[in-house]
C-alpha cells in the first residue's frame, strides 16, 4: 500500500469509481448506495488507522494462526519430476480456509460502523463458517444465505454454522447455489439497511468490496513472497490458485503482479467440459456483463440472462468472477485455464496419498493444473500454489463420486 | 418522447388527481397474453404503464415479481420481444406513456445504442433501471437523455437530503419514490410518513413524484395518492395474473379480465384522492 506510485504497475486499481479497466463499478439499487458509500468511507479510514491494523494483525496471529506455513511438497515434486512445488498452507487457518482472513477484517469494520447484525452468502460453506465464527467471536447475530443444493452437499459446514449460532437460510430460487444465495443476501440487505452489515465472501460485488476483500486476502501473497525468499532466496516462477469468485487467488496473486519474472495462472472450474453449460469457467467461456454490483466476465445467454453453471466444488459454483480477475485476464497479466471435475477429483486423491493432506475440492483444481505443468518445467524452477482450504467438508461428496461408503 | 410523459402529468394536474402507474412483467405468462394485458390497461384506468423486462437475477424484487420473470423467461421472453410488446401496443395507443423497468445486464448485452434506438422506434417514453445509480450515469442514463428518453430514478428512505440532489440531477419524467427499504411486494408503510417523504423530495425538484412499493388496494391507492403525483402498483397486478393461471402457469380466460377488474378498482382509488397542491 505504501509503495511509490508506478505508472506501469498492475497494482494501482481500482480507480475512485471502483473500476479495473471496464470492470468493477457500483451497479446497485439506490437503497444500497448510501451504505456502500459509508462502507467505503469507513474502509478508507481503517486502511490507514494504526489501531485497526494492529487489531487485524493481533487477531491474525492469535486467532487465525498466521502466518500460515509455506510448505515444500517434496513427494509431489518427486512424483511429478519437474519444478519444485510449494504450497501456501491456508487450509491450516482457523476454520480451515483462507475465508477467515477476510471475515476478521470485515467484522472489525462492521464493529467500527456500529452494525449489530451480520449477513453473509456462502457456496461451499467455508465463508459461511468463517462468518459464523467471527460473528460468534464478536457477539453479533449472523444469518447465512446458502443455496438449497449446497446445503445438501455441504452438510458438515451447515452443522458447523448452526453450532456457531448462525441461522442458515436455504435458498431455493434458481438452481439453489451461490448466485441465488447472493441475490437473497442482497434482498435482506436492502430490507435491513439500518443495522445490517453484509459480509461478502469473495473479491466481487460493488465497490469497495473487490478492493477491500483483496486487501484482506493479500496477506497470503505478502507472507508467501517473504517465506519464498527465505526458503529459496528468490521468487517463484509460477503462481497458481483456483478461482471461483477469486478471493484466495487475488490474495496470493496481487503481491506478485509487478514481478515480471513471475508467471501467474488462475484455474477455473471446467465442470463437465466447456462445450455445454455444465461448467463455471466465466473467463474462459463467458463474456462481460453486469451482475451483483459489478461488471465482470459472466456465464450468460444472448439475452443477458445469467446461466447457472456447474462445478463439482460448491465454492467454485458461481457464474461470475471478481472484476480484478477479468481485468487481469484482458490485459494478459494472468492466464486463466479450466480444470474439469474429474481432473480435480484425481488431484484430490493424489495429494491425499502423496502428501497426507486432504485438500478441499476448490484448490484440488489448482493442484490438477500443477500436475499438468510441473513435469514440463525444469527442476530448478519453482511453483507456488495456494492450498486455500482443507477437504474435511468434501469427504461425503468425494465418497459418493468414488462409490465409497462412509 | 418526453413530451408524452409531460403532457400526461400536465393533464392529470389539470384534473386534480394523481396518476395510476401500473406495472406488469413483459411476457408473463406468455407474449400474447401480456400484450393483451397491456392493451387492456388504459381503458381500465391506468395512466402510465411500466413494462417489466424479465431478468434471471432480480436482486431488488420480492418473490411475486421474481416468479413473474421466471414465467416470462420460461415462455421464451427476451428483451427484443418485450420491445415488440411495446411496439404493438403503441400502434393502437399514442397517448399512454410507457416506461420500461428492469435490470441493466440484458440492455448491456443488447447494446446500449441499439436498445435506445429500438426503444424510441417502439414508442418507449422512459426507463427505470434498478441497478444503475447516479454513479453509473455514463452507462445508460446520459445516452438515454441525449435521445430524449426519460431516465426515471428511484429515491428511497436511505436517500437523504445530502444525496437527493445527486439522485435528481439527471432524473427526468418523474421521480419514483420507493416508500420503504426493501424489496417489491412488501407491506404498505404509514401513508403520513410517505407524505412527509414526498414533500421532502418536492423540496428538491419540480418533477412529479410517484410512490410505489406496498400499494395493493384502492384504499392504499387513495391514501398514498393524497400526497403524491402518482401511485405505482406492481406486485398486486402480478399476483392477480399469477392467481389466474393454470397449475402449469398457462393463462386462462380469467387472466386479462382479472387484471382489468383490479386496475378499475385502483383507478377509482386514485380518482377519489385529492391532489395536494403540488406547487
Amino acid at each position: 500500500m505504501n509503495e511509490t506510485p508506478n505508472l506501469n504497475s498492475f497494482k494501482t486499481g481500482p480507480d475512485e469509481d471502483g473500476r479495473f479497466g471496464i470492470f468493477g463499478g457500483r451497479f446497485v439499487a439506490e437503497t444500497l448506495m448510501p451504505l456502500i458509500l459509508d462502507l467505503q468511507a469507513e474502509w478508507d479510514k481503517a486502511k490507514t488507522d494504526p489501531e485497526f491494523q494492529a487489531e487485524l494483525k493481533y487477531l491474525g496471529a492469535h486467532y487465525i494462526g498466521r502466518p500460515s506455513p509455506l510448505y515444500f511438497a517434496e513427494r509431489l515434486t518427486e512424483h511429478l519430476g519437474g519444478a519444485k512445488i510449494y504450497f501456501k498452507r491456508e487450509e491450516l487457518n482457523h476454520t480451515g480456509s483462507h475465508k477467515i482472513n477476510n471475515c476478521i477484517g470485515q467484522i472489525l469494520l462492521a464493529k467500527r460502523m456500529g452494525k449489530t447484525r451480520i449477513i453473509a452468502e456462502t457456496g461451499a460453506g467455508q465463508h459461511g463458517v468463517a462468518s459464523a465464527t467471527v460473528a460468534a467471536r464478536f457477539g453479533l447475530p449472523c444469518v447465512v444465505y446458502m443455496g438449497a443444493t449446497d446445503v445438501e452437499r455441504q452438510a458438515p459446514n451447515v452443522f458447523r454454522m448452526k453450532l456457531l449460532g448462525a441461522e442458515v437460510k436455504p435458498v431455493t430460487a434458481g438452481s439453489g447455489t451461490l448466485k441465488d444465495a447472493m441475490n437473497e443476501a442482497l434482498r435482506d440487505w436492502v430490507t435491513n439497511v439500518d443495522d445490517t452489515y453484509y459480509l461478502i465472501g469473495t473479491a466481487a460485488g460493488p465497490h469497495p468490496y473487490p478492493e477491500m476483500v483483496r486487501d484482506f486476502q493479500s496477506v497470503i501473497g505478502i507472507e508467501a513472497k517473504q517465506q519464498m525468499l527465505e526458503a529459496e532466496g528468490r521468487l517463484p516462477d509460477l503462481v497458481i490458485a483456483a478461482v471461483g469468485g477469486g478471493s484466495n487467488a487475488i490474495g496470493i496473486f496481487h503481491p506478485f503482479l509487478d514481478d515480471e519474472s513471475v508467471k501467474i495462472v488462475g484455474v477455473e472450474a471446467g465442470g463437465k467440459g466447456l462445450e455445454g453449460d455444465e461448467h463455471c469457467a466465466s473467463i474462459t467461456a463467458g463474456s462481460p456483463g453486469v451482475l451483483h454490483g459489478n461488471r465482470t466476465y459472466l456465464l450468460q445467454d444472448g439475452d443477458g440472462q445469467i446461466k447457472e453453471g456447474h462445478s463439482i466444488s460448491a465454492g467454485l459454483d458461481y457464474p461470475g468472477i471478481g472484476p480484478e480477475h477479468s481485468w487481469l485476464a484482458d490485459i494478459g497479466r494472468v492466464d486463466y485455464v479450466p480444470i474439469m471435475d474429474h481432473e480435480a477429483l484425481e488431484a484430490f486423491q493424489l495429494l491425499t496419498r502423496l502428501e497426507g493432506i486432504i485438500p478441499a475440492l476448490e484448490p484440488s483444481h489448482a493442484i490438477a493444473e500443477v500436475i499438468k505443468r510441473a513435469p514440463k518445467m525444469g527442476k530448478d524452477e519453482i511453483i507456488l500454489m495456494n492450498l486455500s482450504g482443507r477437504g474435511d467438508k468434501d469427504i461425503f461428496t468425494v465418497g459418493k463420486l468414488l462409490g465409497m461408503g462412509l | 418522447m418526453t413530451a408524452r410523459m409531460d403532457k400526461r402529468f400536465a393533464d392529470l394536474a389539470a384534473e386534480g388527481r394523481p396518476a395510476l402507474v401500473t406495472y406488469f412483467m413483459g411476457g408473463d405468462p406468455d407474449f400474447e397474453t401480456s400484450l393483451a394485458i397491456m392493451k387492456a390497461l388504459p381503458s381500465a384506468g391506468a395512466d402510465i404503464i411500466e413494462l417489466g423486462m424479465p431478468f434471471s437475477d432480480p436482486m431488488a424484487d420480492g418473490p411475486a415479481i421474481q416468479l413473474a420473470g421466471q414465467r416470462a423467461l420460461k415462455g421464451g421472453q427476451t428483451l427484443a420481444k418485450t420491445l415488440e410488446i411495446a411496439r404493438h401496443f403503441r400502434e393502437g395507443d399514442q397517448d399512454t406513456p410507457i416506461v420500461m423497468m428492469g435490470y441493466y445486464n440484458p440492455i448491456y448485452i443488447y447494446g446500449v445504442e441499439r436498445f435506445l434506438d429500438d426503444a424510441l422506434a417502439c414508442g418507449i417514453d422512459g426507463l427505470i433501471v434498478v441497478d444503475l445509480p447516479p454513479e453509473m450515469d455514463d452507462e445508460l442514463c446520459i445516452p438515454a437523455l441525449k435521445k430524449d428518453i426519460n431516465f426515471i430514478r428511484l429515491a428511497t428512505p436511505t436517500t437523504d437530503d445530502k444525496r437527493l440532489p445527486k439522485v435528481l440531477e439527471n432524473t427526468s419524467g418523474f421521480v419514483y419514490y420507493v416508500s420503504m427499504n426493501g424489496i417489491t411486494g412488501s407491506a404498505l408503510p404509514d401513508p403520513t410518513v410517505v407524505g412527509g417523504a414526498v414533500q421532502r423530495i418536492k423540496g428538491h425538484t419540480k418533477l412529479p413524484v410517484c410512490v410505489g412499493f406496498g400499494v395493493k388496494t384502492a384504499d392504499h391507492a387513495r391514501a398514498i395518492g393524497a400526497s403524491a403525483d402518482g401511485v405505482v402498483v406492481g406486485t398486486a397486478i402480478v399476483n392477480q395474473i399469477a392467481s389466474s393461471l393454470t397449475g402449469d402457469g398457462k393463462s386462462t380466460g380469467a387472466t386479462v379480465p382479472g387484471v382489468e377488474t383490479l386496475v378499475r378498482g385502483l383507478a377509482a382509488g386514485v380518482r377519489s384522492a385529492k391532489l395536494v397542491a403540488a406547487e
